[in-house]
């Protein structure tokens, strides 16, 4: 029986299965968010990579002119727009290469022209293409329109579209714009070191050390969280600003400008860099460490030769984590930057201040570069140390060294006076009546309805975008991650939807925040309609924060059994029952941790929105910019301090409220 | 209800299946009836594809090519939620956070029982499986064992066609394993469902199947009762794989002989031509222990002279291991009983004969040769 006579599979076509009603609610349901994430992430950059490449340029040679005498006779003679610039230099070449609004007048190529005199003048184009204004009537034949002198002054010129590099063109020959790139870099880089280095002894000392009141130390570092990154920049105008409390530290430099953001960089991505290296640091093998004493090691060998390399991962993880947190931030330049420009507020800039899109694109597809590199190395170093961690190894217990314990209390102290004093001077500063001059107490800073920014219907705004986008996209985002971890089948549709929920992790908020300006704010698009309302602000923010809940879903769900799915099918119960009974309950905690990740950034968050509130929508976090650009920097940091209040509470709230139910729902844990 | 349903019609049909991952081909032209009321038993190494044609006639994993047929319906294409099978998996897959109870009760839902009969139907399975009380506790507070009959209570509750098991026995520690293989085979007989049991361990095996499918590389090797393919392995393979089996190198002398150095011994047919190599094959416990000198006595050919290396003592048997420059280096194993050593006087280090049963005394090509037993 063992001659097997053929070894190869007989040709013709394979079995095709029957798809049963639960894989086709499945596909179903993933196509519907695969499309959403198309709509919310890809559609757009792509609108927004179009409009990069976008120029548009007036073609002078596409019109012709002719002018009559005095009675009102042409004589026949035909000019061309090209030839009447040449012979009068109305316009230099860097005026024709305008946006996509640019309009030019016509009466400068006529010297004698006066808007009372009698002279009659035609105009025409001389392809379709060609286009000219009359007042506000678009002209698009290629017949010639005759005109008194006094209409043909509201003749403008309108450019032609083109795909084209110009606009890199003139990004990369402006210095004012490309300067902000070396910035931005440079910023990225100094902050990263120092925020990698700060948090390592930090989360060295809670993880290896015997010191006291670690549990406070770990609260504290995570603060800067639960605020907008811009508030630091808001502690640090009072501490070294102007007029600020301890200036003269400063020995005459200014905050505004490198040193600001780097100080107010730190603050907000320690947190981050801090959670990264401390896990690295809490799955070290205490094997090891008995190796290294036994074979009579120094504690500095040790440390380098045991501790680094085991926690590089971690240490290079934190960096390019904090790096793309500080290249992208939009919020922190922008109240404390001054005159240094970078990439993000360059962004803004072009958009909003001079209303030059495709330029604002431009620096937009400048910034997506580095954004995506840093998170394309760190996904790859991180799936390394899942490697490391699946290592069977022995948890490290620290011994008690009085001497280095001290030295460590005395590090983190420092540490957490730094992150607690800035939170504390921006309370400070919202309760004084007006700095330096009036230091009264008073809760006039709170009277945000009579300040800039939308007053306290932004406050209530920011708390409904924040539970919206918390249950919304908790549901989203875990049913996405159930179907593409548990469906069958279908490994071109999965992969793709995998790929869509990283992408927006390498996308900085900025980024997506132009981009949906491009898609949604299109007369032409469908969805134009929820452009300017909350349900906009809400999907930009799920989108923006998808790929981190999505990972946390995935990991929960890949702790499931693998067969759940195969038992219902063979009981003929439908996959959803299971999904309501079995897998949302035991990955609750999984998905309380998704709802408060969202709740705390769609609070704190300002770069992606700030392109997409309208008066109705005001929010938050952007009236802290608002009010703080406006020079009402006191009750900017009331605001922010109502951010941080509010978020510590969900926090607190969130965290009572799983116990709660953890131990109604997960009472079988115990044994 | 405790006599047996005897085996009736073919249940299960399996014709020509093929399953192909990427450029591996996992089964290979695969064809099995599974009568009524059966308990069969796919046993072979880990990679063999057992657990991939049960996840075929489940529906679980589509096989490539090929039918199967169950209870006469084609469900070839169907997914597994349209066909009629409980399924225990070695995980168990029980629902962490569902009392026992819920957990059975899980899959009579929504079929129009009353809430009064799922109960009934919970008490009544919980019973079956010898754990009526513990129906509101939750899996994790349960042992393995006891996870184990919930996982079977659940299969069962709906009252399947047909039962698969997936090495269900293979997470649980060796007693336990030894007492629920019975208690399952027991269940099994008293419902008359037809089971297909996935399993590496061939006592498990021998133990509980009606039929075994040996397996190996995607093919089935040889399908037989337990006692078939113990005592008439089909190959080399089986008969490696299944009990202990001593094999010497050897070749087919005149009438069918085996050839082994000078000596030659008369075995069970074979049908290979003269000259073949093959190995010759003989059981440990088919071995026949005999004083020296017993072959000029009795004139029985099929003897042998050998050294008595070593004895172990293994409580019934007295495993032996005997030398004969003939068997090429290799040591011939023996199981000898108590009885027998006492009588014969054996020890370590003497000489004695053996005989090698010419009923018991089997040849097989060697591996890789063309043409199998006939």
């Amino acid at each position: 029986m063992t001659d097997t006579a053929q070894d190869m599979l007989p040709s013709g076509p394979a079995v095709k299965g029957k798809l049963s009603r639960d894989d086709i609610i499945m596909r179903g349901s993933m196509i519907i968010i695969a499309l959403y994430l198309v709509v919310s992430l890809v559609f757009p950059l792509y609108a927004m990579l179009s409009k990069s490449f976008s120029t548009y340029r007036v073609e002078l040679s596409q019109y012709e002119f002719q002018v009559s005498n005095e009675a009102g006779r042409f004589d026949g003679t035909i000019l061309t727009g090209a030839e009447l610039n040449a012979r009068t230099n109305t316009f230099a070449d860097a005026d024709l290469s305008t946006g996509a609004d640019g309009r030019l007048p016509v009466t400068g190529f006529f010297p004698d022209f006066s808007f009372r005199s009698p002279v009659m003048y035609q105009i025409r184009n001389t392809t379709d293409t060609g286009r000219f204004l009359i007042g506000s009537n678009l002209q698009t034949g290629t017949d010639w329109v005759t005109l008194d002198s006094n209409t043909f002054r509201r003749v403008q010129l309108r450019p032609v579209k083109a795909q084209g590099l110009d606009n890199f063109v003139s990004y990369f020959s402006t210095p004012a714009l490309f300067n902000s790139i070396k910035n931005s870099l440079w910023i990225a880089v100094l902050s990263t070191v120092v925020t990698v280095s700060l948090a390592f002894w930090f989360a060295y000392a809670l993880n290896r050390s015997c010191m006291k009141y670690k549990g406070v130390f770990r609260l504290i570092a995570m603060a800067p969280i639960l605020v907008p990154s811009l508030l630091p920049g808001i502690a640090l105008v009072y501490l070294f600003g102007n007029q600020g409390m301890i200036k003269e530290l400063l020995f005459g430099a200014s905050i505004y400008g490198p040193i600001g953001i780097v100080i107010g960089s730190v603050f907000f991505t320690f947190p981050h860099a801090f959670i990264i290296i401390s896990t690295a640091l809490a799955i070290s093998d205490a094997r090891l460490y008995e190796a290294a004493a036994s074979l009579r090691s120094s504690p500095w060998r040790t440390f380098w030769t045991v501790t680094v390399p085991g926690a590089r991962y971690g240490l290079i993880s934190a960096a390019f984590v904090v790096f793309n947190l500080v290249i992208t931030d939009f919020g922190l330049p922008k109240v404390i930057g001054g005159q240094f420009n970078v990439l993000a507020v360059d962004i803004y800039k072009q958009v909003i201040g001079q209303q030059n899109f495709e330029m604002g694109a431009v620096v937009s597809v400048v910034l997506v570069i580095p954004a995506i590199l840093a998170f394309a190395i760190d996904r790859l170093v991180q799936s390394k140390q899942v490697a490391l961690l699946s290592a069977r190894s022995v948890p490290y217990e620290p011994q008690p060294n009085k001497k280095m314990d001290r030295i460590f209390f005395a590090y983190c102290t420092l540490i957490g006076i730094f992150i607690a004093g800035l939170l504390a001077v921006c309370q400070f500063a919202a309760l004084i009546k007006f700095w330096p001059y009036d230091l009264s107490l008073s809760l006039n800073n709170y009277q945000f309805d009579r300040m800039d920014g939308g007053g306290w219907g932004s406050y209530v705004n920011s708390i409904k975008l924040a539970l919206m986008t918390a249950v919304a996209g908790t549901a989203v985002v875990f049913f996405g991650a159930y179907l593409v971890e548990k469906s069958k089948g279908f490994r071109t549709g999965r992969a793709l939807f995998q790929m869509f929920a990283m992408l927006p992790m390498a996308i900085p908020g900025m980024v997506l925040g132009l981009a949906y300006i491009f898609f949604f704010n299109n007369p032409a698009n469908p969805l134009n309609a929820i452009y300017g309302t909350m349900a906009i602000l809400v999907v930009c923010t799920v989108t923006h924060f998808y790929t981190v809940s999505h990972l946390t879903a995935v990991t929960a769900l890949k702790q499931m059994d693998r067969e759940f799915e195969s038992v219902a099918a063979s009981l003929k119960q439908p996959t959803m029952k299971l999904f309501a009974r079995v897998t949302v309950p035991v990955c609750l905690p999984a998905v309380l941790d998704i709802s408060i990740y969202l709740f705390v950034n769609a609070m704190t968050t300002v770069s992606a929105v700030v392109f997409l509130y309208s008066p109705k929508t005001t929010l938050a976090s952007i009236a802290v910019l608002n009010m703080d650009d406006a020079g009402d920097i006191a009750p900017a940091a009331a605001m922010g301090m109502m951010i941080f209040y509010t978020n510590a509470l969900a926090r607190i709230i969130h965290l009572l409220a799983s116990r709660g139910i953890l131990k109604k729902t997960q009472a079988w844990r115990s044994r | 209800m405790l006599q047996m349903i005897p085996p009736k019609e073919t249940y299960l049909s399996i014709r020509d299946l093929w399953k192909a991952f990427g450029s591996f081909i996992a089964l290979k032209d695969i064809s099995l009836d599974v009568k009524e009321g059966e308990f069969i038993c796919f046993l072979g190494p880990s990679g063999c594809g057992k657990t991939t044609l049960l996840r075929a006639i489940a529906g679980l994993d589509l096989q490539t090519k090929g039918t199967v047929t169950q209870g006469g319906q084609d469900v070839s294409n169907l997914p597994p939620s349209e066909r009629d099978f409980g399924i225990v998996f070695q995980s168990y897959a029980l629902f962490p956070n569902l009392t026992i109870e819920k957990n059975i009760a899980f899959g009579l839902e929504n079929a129009g029982r009353s809430k009064a009969e799922i109960t009934a139907r919970v008490r009544e399975l919980l019973e079956l499986v010898g754990l009526p009380d513990q129906g509101r506790k939750y899996p994790a507070q349960l042992s393995g064992g006891q996870q184990q009959r919930i996982a079977l209570a659940r299969a069962i509750a709906t009252n399947p066609g047909l039962l698969l098991l997936d090495e269900p026995l293979s997470a649980l520690d060796a007693k336990v394993r030894v007492h629920l293989r019975h208690e399952i085979k027991e269940l099994q007989r008293k419902l008359g469902v037809t089971t297909i049991m996935v399993t590496h361990d061939q006592e498990e095996a021998l133990a509980m199947a009606d039929r075994i499918v040996v397996m190996n590389h995607g093919v089935i090797e040889q399908v037989g009762s337990p006692t078939e393919i113990y005592r008439e392995p089909a190959n080399l393979f089986v008969a490696d794989f299944i009990g202990e089996m001593n094999q010497i190198g050897s070749s087919v002398a005149k009438g069918g002989r085996l050839a082994v150095g000078e000596k030659t011994f008369a075995c069970l047919p074979h049908g290979l031509a003269d000259g073949t190599p093959v190995i010759a094959a003989v059981r440990p416990e088919d071995v026949i222990p005999h004083e020296a000198g017993y072959l000029e006595t009795s004139g029985n050919r099929n003897c042998i002279d050998v050294q008595l290396a070593e004895m172990e003592f293994l409580g019934s048997f007295w495993r032996c291991r005997l030398t004969n420059k003939r068997f090429g280096g290799k040591e011939l194993i023996a199981d000898f009983s108590i009885n027998a050593v006492r009588r014969l006087g054996l020890e370590a280090g003497c000489q004695m004969e053996i005989e090698l049963p010419d009923n018991r005394l089997m040849a097989f090509p060697v591996a890789g040769g063309e043409g199998a037993k006939q």
